[in-house]
């Protein structure tokens, strides 16, 4: 199913198609009392409507910090300290607190990354979801509530007494499950998933990614889908972003990234990948990574770089259009 | 009610009644590993008052078997325990002829008038003050003034109360400086009694609220902050809710989970009185009795209080225990 929709989406020029989502030239520091850490260090991405991008790195590599700057969630010491988020056409960073709190949730909503710990612990099921929909639909009547948070429990495929329970009551897979009915609640145009399956055990992992799948499937909504798990990457969505200490080294059409990794750190990332019918080493260990307060001349992965080149360490690469909406910044394809 | 089986009411009444009876036995003994006796405590006292006094051998002897002194330890225990089955506390000592229940029962409604009002207002502005300064949305002026309010927590108790006695009662004479009220006025439910009440009390509430004020916004203040990185706040914030409802609902409703397990302990402690406050401001109400007991040798004035004292802490962590599951959800005394 995903390589048939692969080609549906590869087929498709890109200017035809409608981006839901533009992050341009997205910039965001931690401050610390040494200086600045450059967690996200201008990123430009845009997602397209209706496709799932993928957003894979290391822990560290800034990507739950620059989906958390979409939304404006970036917490102190972080700060945005330059770009656009021009969601619908509309520059989220340029909105006033109350302007904010209106497009949240309703045109951009977040899975969480700890279903374990998303849930106010005090609150029932029903009036977490129910205060989100409420806040954005005041006139909407109780009863018209009810059924709505009835209808995506059944959606995401649980059972409809969990509407009266409490977190602590649920099981992982149930809480991530009332996080995703929670992220639907109000159709957005953009969901944005941070690792929604990386807190639960495999089995659970697959459910749960599938139910997001088809939940995505039966809106039609875009959705980021943060993870490093690339294997439940390749299955669920249709293009993957690369991100390297806190810049997108890549991206790129799911097969093609697959089939023809272009950067080495892609390439390292694939291969890294465990096998359940060899053992190999593991081979991104070498080489320190940089300090992010302080990142070289040149390109951002030298380091670690098998393949390091000379000017490698003075120049930085520009992500440059290879093939057909496969991106790179690496200076081996000059 | 949610949360309780009965066979766990019944087990923790049981407890209520170990833990009554376990503190009265301790009681019991420690005034007796004391030193002095209250009998000739009692004739000294006589004796500054008076003089000399004739026959004061035969008179302690008289006292200590009026009192059962003489006894047997068990049977002084035993009948000491009977006696608190029926609430009766036995004379006192060092008041003679007064019972220890009259005492108790004539200073009581004084200190838990003082002291529950004084604890409510510290519990609700101590902790909306550490919950405002634990918030990351406070505005930035409130967060620099809101420090400044718990600038008398340092200052010990008595040292509050006597600059505050200076001030307000000799200085400025908006208070009298102590007592419970206007001589004068007849006892009763009239407005001028009433209002008199209130004024005598508001000087030592104001110490104690000022005082003890600053435990709760510091411990508050902590749990805020502690819970400032949970990730259903950022969920609640991703959400696009108010911030009033962010605030009530799911920061502070976490945050003040074990600040009201620490108020359910201290309202067994203001039974006790604050011994310092009342004395200082010489408030008829159980710590001062507490105080005179202690000064006098009294065990049995001794006894009682500190058995109300305990009867009512077990009470209220009783409640507590029993109320909690409603207040977090989490807690269940059912079997899964």
């Amino acid at each position: 199913m995903t390589v048939t929709q692969n080609r549906a989406v590869e087929s498709e020029t890109s200017a035809a198609r409608e981006k839901v989502l533009e992050v341009k030239n997205l910039r965001i520091h931690y401050e610390t009392p040494r200086g600045d850490v450059i967690a996200v260090n201008g990123i430009n991405f845009h997602v397209y409507k209706g496709e799932t991008l993928g957003l894979v790195g290391e822990s560290g590599c800034g990507k739950s910090t620059a989906t958390a700057g979409i939304l404006r969630l970036v917490q102190p010491p972080g700060r945005i300290v330059d770009g656009e988020v021009l969601l619908n056409g509309v520059d989220l960073l340029k909105l006033n607190e109350s302007e904010l709190r209106q497009k949240r949730w309703r045109d951009a909503s977040l899975i969480p990354q700890g279903a374990m710990n998303s849930l106010n612990p005090v609150m029932k099921v029903k009036e977490q979801i129910g205060d989100g929909i409420t806040t954005h639909e005041p006139g909407m009547s109780r009863q018209a509530v009810k059924e709505r948070i009835l209808e995506l429990l059944t959606l995401v495929g649980l059972p409809s007494r969990v509407y009266d329970l409490y977190p602590h009551e649920l099981s992982g897979g149930m809480k991530q499950r009332v996080c995703i009915a929670m992220g639907i609640a109000l159709n957005p145009s953009m969901i944005i998933a941070d690792e929604p399956t990386s807190a639960l055990d495999v089995v659970v992992q697959r459910v749960v990614a599938q139910t997001l799948l088809d939940v995505k499937k039966k809106l039609g909504v875009s959705m980021i889908l943060i993870g490093h798990d690339m294997g439940l990457q390749a299955q669920l969505v249709d293009r993957i972003a690369v991100m390297y200490a806190g810049n997108i080294v890549e991206i790129a059409p799911v097969r093609s990234l697959f089939e023809e990794p272009m950067h080495p750190y892609t390439q390292l990332l694939i291969a890294s990948i465990p096998s359940i019918k060899e053992r190999k080493p593991l081979k991104i260990t070498e080489g320190l990574t940089h300090d992010l307060r302080n990142p070289p001349p040149g390109c951002i992965f030298q380091f670690r770089c098998p393949q390091v080149m000379e000017h490698c360490r003075k120049i930085t690469p520009p992500l440059r259009e290879l093939k057909p909406e496969h991106y790179v910044a690496c200076h081996l394809y000059e | 009610m949610r949360g309780l089986t009965r066979g766990y009411v019944i087990r923790r009444i049981g407890m209520f009644f170990l833990t009554i009876w376990l503190g009265a036995t301790i009681i019991y003994i420690i005034p007796r590993l004391m030193p002095g006796d209250p009998v000739s405590a009692m004739i000294s006292r006589m004796m500054a008052q008076a003089g000399r006094i004739e026959n004061t051998e035969q008179i302690i002897a008289a006292w200590r078997e009026k009192f059962g002194l003489d006894d047997p330890p068990l049977t002084q225990y035993l009948r000491y325990m009977g006696n608190l089955l029926t609430f009766d506390l036995d004379y006192s000592l060092s008041s003679f002829p007064a019972r220890v229940n009259e005492l108790i029962a004539r200073s009581i409604p004084w200190t838990l008038g003082l002291l529950t009002m004084a604890t409510i207002i510290s519990f609700v502005a101590g902790n909306a003050i550490g919950a405002l300064m634990g918030w990351r949305n406070t505005p930035k002026t409130l967060k620099a003034i809101l420090p400044f309010s718990l600038t008398f927590t340092s200052v010990p108790f008595f040292m509050l109360g006597m600059l505050l006695i200076y001030i307000f009662a000799y200085g400025l004479r908006w208070f009298s400086p102590g007592g419970s009220a206007a001589r004068g006025i007849p006892q009763g439910l009239t407005w001028d009694y009433i209002m008199t009440v209130i004024h005598h009390g508001m000087l030592p509430a104001f110490a104690i609220v000022l005082a003890s004020m600053g435990g709760w916004a510091l411990g508050m203040r902590g749990m805020m902050i502690t819970s400032a990185g949970e990730d259903y706040l950022i969920l609640a914030q991703a959400k696009g809710l108010r911030l009033g409802r962010i605030f009530w609902r799911y920061s502070v409703r976490n945050a003040i989970l074990p600040q009201v397990t620490a108020l359910a302990l201290s309202m067994g402690s203001i039974v006790a009185g604050s011994i310092l406050v009342e004395y200082l401001f010489s408030y008829p109400g159980t710590g001062y009795l507490l105080y005179l007991g202690i000064v006098n040798s009294d065990f049995t004035l001794i006894q009682g209080v500190v058995f109300v004292l305990i009867v009512a802490t077990s009470f209220a962590v009783l409640l507590i225990d029993l109320l909690y599951p409603l207040i977090d959800p989490r807690i269940t005394y059912q079997k899964r």
